[in-house]
């Protein structure tokens, strides 16, 4: 295991700690929650490509970070429309 | 603010737990017993040249017919849920989408279809298979849905796929059982050469309804929410 193999899977970790810092930081609204939730499954994509693991990663990267991430907004849209209604 | 304790409390827990694990780790020398198996005998048994697909396909393949099922089921309960909501065709205040997003799908859907289908169709060759390509085939239907929020899709067709393809994964399964070793034994075509694009035995064959299997639900959910409209 290479140095720079250590440095990079550190600097991801930091990266998606950040990002989950993102999700709970005070005055946070919905979309920024979802699109860090989208932003951590990416970052951890790349470390299981780090780790040679490209099947895993290519699952991670597709559903997600790519499909979850738009479903949430899709159903974040609804249930904004139900309180608005309701 | 005693929740906010308590929350506190189950993260340090966590941390600690995920910090003692970290330095109890001992990275393996050699392959355990399983693993070694896998490595010496997947080419020789199965044909694949991705051992990953071999496994997820042939060795543990009941696992992956449950997990098909536990997403058809998700597929099936959101359509349930969303059932009972009027199928609203009218809807108020939706902007157009842009220019660019317009001309970009034009563009970009069917290189997504293409590699969609490249990725599930050589799944047994190459990193992928059946869920990462039915994942990007439905990405193609999200840029679709996004360009055109009016778009009507056949329901009639996403579901003829979807329960076609399901029934071949089991047909081929028990085809497995009749003339080769066990339920979804791969073995049930010939083998071929190492590398090709037909070889493998049905791997390829049952990824490929897996990956049109996948695209269909993961498209008739998004097709469904996006349909459907409050009461």
């Amino acid at each position: 295991m290479s140095t720079i193999f250590i440095i990079m899977s550190l600097l991801l970790c930091g990266a998606m700690i950040v990002a989950g810092l993102m999700a709970v930081w005070p005055g946070r609204n919905l979309p920024i929650v979802i699109l860090a939730s989208g932003l951590v499954s990416l970052l951890a994509s790349v470390q299981f490509l780090l780790l040679a693991a490209p099947d895993v990663a290519m699952t991670e990267a597709a559903i997600g970070s790519g499909l979850t991430t738009f479903l949430f907004f899709f159903v974040l849209n609804r249930v904004r429309k139900g309180t608005h209604h309701g | 603010m005693v929740s906010r304790f308590f929350v506190l409390l189950l993260l340090t827990g966590v941390g600690a737990i995920f910090v003692s694990l970290m330095f109890g780790y001992v990275p393996d020398n050699a392959l355990n017993l399983t693993a070694r198996y896998y490595a010496e005998n997947t080419v020789r048994d199965t044909g694949a040249a991705n051992i990953v697909a071999a496994i997820v396909v042939t060795f543990r393949g009941l696992d992956t017919l449950g997990e098909v099922t536990v997403l058809f089921l998700t597929a099936a309960i959101v359509g349930l849920v969303l059932a009972g909501s009027q199928q609203g065709r009218l809807r108020r205040e939706q902007p157009a989408p842009g220019e660019l997003l317009v001309t970009g799908t034009r563009l970009l859907v069917p290189l997504t279809l293409l590699l969609g289908v490249y990725v599930f169709v050589n799944g047994h060759l190459t990193p992928g298979g059946g869920f990462q390509g039915g994942a990007i085939l439905a990405s193609a239907v999200l840029m679709l849905l996004l360009a055109d929020p009016l778009r009507e899709f056949s329901h009639q067709l996403i579901s003829a796929i979807e329960s076609i393809s399901g029934l071949v994964f089991v047909a081929i399964g028990l085809l497995g059982m009749v003339y080769a070793g066990g339920f979804l034994d791969n073995r049930i075509l010939p083998l071929g050469t190492l590398g090709d694009l037909i070889s493998a035995g049905a791997i390829p064959v049952i990824y490929s309804f897996i990956g049109l299997k996948v695209g269909a639900e993961f498209s008739s959910m998004m097709v469904n929410l996006s349909e459907t409209e409050e009461p």
